[in-house]
């Protein structure tokens, strides 16, 4: 069912290369103004995902609306994208390579060279605004392509594997220039197989693994698929309070480690104490995205991600 | 339509730009004088060397009188048939020993001896190599009958009153503009082949294609791409047309209005030359685009140059059929084959002066090109950008 408050909406898109079907099913809303994290390990089908919803390739089977618009080129001047493998002209000039990706977005190129001019000079780039892309360091040369994508001021900015190849400082300033984009009122989806990003920034998730949508909704509805998880130290090696925890509690650097139980904190207080366990330290955690991801993706899809953290 | 259009010229304009405004457009500029230099260099070494080889040599075996009327009587044949035509006579003394001479003179090599004559006049015997070379054969022994006669050849008093062109002239000179015509049109295109093969490896190697490709309709690209080469080349034609003609100018007594006019005139001629260029242009240009954009390497570019520079020879070969027969069977198969139709058409204006067939040759180029384009496009998104086309063939510019 289409829902015209969503900036982008994907009802069950298939995309098969051959025999491999690369994205199965997958139906997606994005609601206008968010912040919108596409999760997944490498080779799930997050960059085929955005690149249907583009309009660069067509999907083989279901239905995309993006910006109200059926086919995504009608909507290209008020879309952003920034790909993952990022490219310019190494001899262009940065302001012309900004007003150029301006201009493909229907943008006329004297306007698109004031605002790089002026967007460039606001990321301490003003000196290299008349330089080849050529002699600007990678960073450099990715804001520059980072600039170049919401040059024309987009409504919806689609980012694939944005921190990627970034170092601490510029992923910093890139997730600023996201919630600065989001405070405006731009709609931003971005693919990563980095947890931490889409925790700290999203608001909704998309989990996809092995080409399907496993888990679609809020940050904190995936976190509130795990109850959440008592981490335990005790005196006492062994007694009668070893009945009050789970017996699928683990053990990991002297610390009993299992999920809270269904009746909550006080009945286990009660039962360590009474069962002579000796509380040396005792922490309630709530889950993080990553343990929601590996419960709902599975491990096998969390192994694949390379347990990799943002810096 | 205007997105498409506006898309188009955006990128058009960067390629030009980058075309144009780099330094090694210079080198392009001047790209056309190095096979001039070659051509000059090698043909005046290849002529120089064929006058030395093909020129058959016969030995004469006679006393110095019946050589000198046999030589009497080739100077007369020279005035007729020119003297690259006729073989080069060289006389030798009678010695005592005829066999062994005739022996020695077919193994010289200086100069190298095609057959030796003796007997003189009265008596004359051949000995040489002349299987199937009647034309040595037929000239001696009309070279012989002359000097037997002394004056067989003498030339009539035969007034000439010359005009300025007759049909025959005309024929024959509208078939050189024809032929000049063609080998501009398929030396500026041959020159673009490469550069058009590579035209879309610099977007793909720099992975820019993801941001054009989501932005802009590739069919536009396409268009984009080919139009400001189209206009580059148009740069590099028009200086070269200006150096041309200066050449011309400066080498040939009376300058350009000395070269054959063309049957319908000058003005149409260019006009057409310049609409058949962009078609031949758009055409081939479109083909090598396709082609190339398959490639995803320099190194399958160059490997795919020699078969598209050998397929453009055969091309201009095809369409060369036109001269002197533009109503010929091949002459129409070559002007309705699109790949050597702008070549085969431009002939024709050379030769024929109706306007007609000319308005439905471009409409029907015009349309090749759009389906060339538009069969490259949906290649290239469903081959490179993995990407089946969903929509009509027809449909230009919509995703």
């Amino acid at each position: 069912m289409i829902d015209e408050r969503n900036a982008v909406q994907a009802i069950d898109l298939v995309k098969d290369f051959g025999e491999t079907r690369a994205v199965d099913g997958v139906s997606l809303a994005v609601p206008t103004g968010s912040i919108y994290g596409l999760l997944g390990p490498n080779g799930a089908g997050k960059t085929t995902t955005l690149r249907m919803l583009l309009g660069i390739i067509d999907p083989s089977s279901g239905t995309r609306l993006v910006l109200g618009h059926d086919r995504p080129l009608d909507a290209a001047a008020e879309v952003g994208y920034l790909p993952e493998e990022r490219g310019l002209y190494p001899a262009m000039h940065a302001r012309d390579a900004i007003a150029f990706m301006g201009a493909l977005r229907g943008l006329p190129i004297a306007e698109g060279r004031r605002r790089a001019d002026a967007l460039l000079a606001e990321h301490n780039l003003g000196d290299w605004a008349k330089k080849p892309i050529r002699t600007l360091s990678k960073g450099m040369a990715q804001t520059v392509q980072l600039l170049g994508t919401i040059i024309h001021k987009p409504r919806l900015i689609i980012l694939d594997e944005p921190f990627s190849g970034l170092d601490a400082i510029n992923q910093a300033r890139l997730e600023e220039l996201i919630r600065g984009e989001a405070r405006s009122g731009v709609t931003i989806i971005f693919s990563t197989h980095v947890i931490a990003h889409a925790e700290r920034l999203c608001e909704r998730i998309a989990i996809i693994a092995t080409g399907k949508v496993v888990f679609d909704g809020r940050v904190d509805e995936a976190r509130a698929k795990l109850r959440p998880i008592v981490r335990l130290r005790t005196r006492a090696a062994d007694g009668p309070w070893r009945s009050a925890i789970p017996a699928q509690a683990r053990s990991e650097a002297g610390e009993w480690v299992f999920e809270l139980p269904e009746g909550g904190p006080e009945p286990l207080l009660k039962a360590l104490i009474d069962g002579g366990a000796g509380i040396e330290t005792l922490a309630i955690e709530r889950p993080g995205l990553h343990d929601a991801f590996v419960s709902i993706a599975g491990d096998a899809a969390a192994a694949a991600m390379g347990q990799e953290k943002a810096q | 339509m205007m997105r498409f259009l506006r898309s188009a010229f955006v990128i058009g304009r960067r390629d030009f730009s980058a075309t144009v405004l780099s330094k090694t457009f210079i080198f392009f500029l001047l790209g056309p004088l190095f096979p001039l230099l070659m051509g000059g260099v090698f043909g005046g070494i290849g002529a120089r060397v064929a006058s030395q080889t093909e020129r058959p040599v016969v030995a004469v075996i006679a006393p110095e009188a019946e050589f000198e009327r046999l030589e009497a009587a080739r100077e007369q044949l020279v005035v007729a048939l020119g003297e690259e035509a006729l073989v080069k006579l060289v006389g030798y003394r009678p010695e005592a020993d005829l066999a062994a001479q005739q022996k020695r003179l077919l193994a010289t090599d200086r100069p190298p001896v095609r057959a030796v004559l003796s007997g003189g006049l009265e008596s004359p015997h051949l000995i040489g190599a002349l299987a199937g070379d009647p034309a040595t054969l037929g000239q001696l022994k009309l070279l012989i009958a002359n000097a037997r006669t002394g004056n067989a050849i003498a030339a009539p008093n035969l007034p000439v009153t010359n005009v300025e062109e007759s049909s025959g002239s005309l024929v024959r000179d509208r078939a050189m503009t024809a032929q000049i015509g063609q080998m501009l049109l398929f030396f500026f295109t041959i020159l673009l082949s490469g550069m058009l093969l590579s035209q879309l490896i610099e977007e793909k190697s720099n992975k820019i294609i993801e941001v054009i490709a989501a932005a802009v309709p590739i069919d536009a690209m396409f268009v984009g791409k080919l139009f400001a080469m189209l206009a580059a080349s148009v740069v590099g034609i028009v200086f070269w047309i200006l150096g041309g003609a200066l050449l011309v100018q400066f080498l040939k007594q009376g300058g350009v209005q000395t070269l054959p006019q063309p049957a319908v005139g000058w003005a149409a001629f260019i006009a057409l030359g310049i609409v058949y260029f962009a078609m031949n242009y758009l055409l081939l240009g479109a083909a090598f685009l396709t082609i190339g954009a398959q490639a995803s390497t320099v190194r399958e570019v160059q490997t795919m140059s020699m078969p598209v520079t050998f397929a453009q020879v055969l091309i201009f070969g095809f369409a060369a059929t036109v001269i002197g027969a533009p109503d010929s069977a091949e002459g129409l198969a070559a002007a309705i084959f699109p790949l050597s139709s702008p070549m085969a058409m431009l002939a024709r204006a050379a030769e024929q002066r109706a306007m007609w067939p000319h308005v439905i040759a471009l409409l029907w180029q015009a349309m090749w090109v759009a389906l060339i384009l538009r069969m490259g496009s949906q290649l290239f998104r469903k081959t490179v950008l993995k990407s089946g086309p969903r929509r009509p063939w027809w449909r230009f510019g919509r995703v």
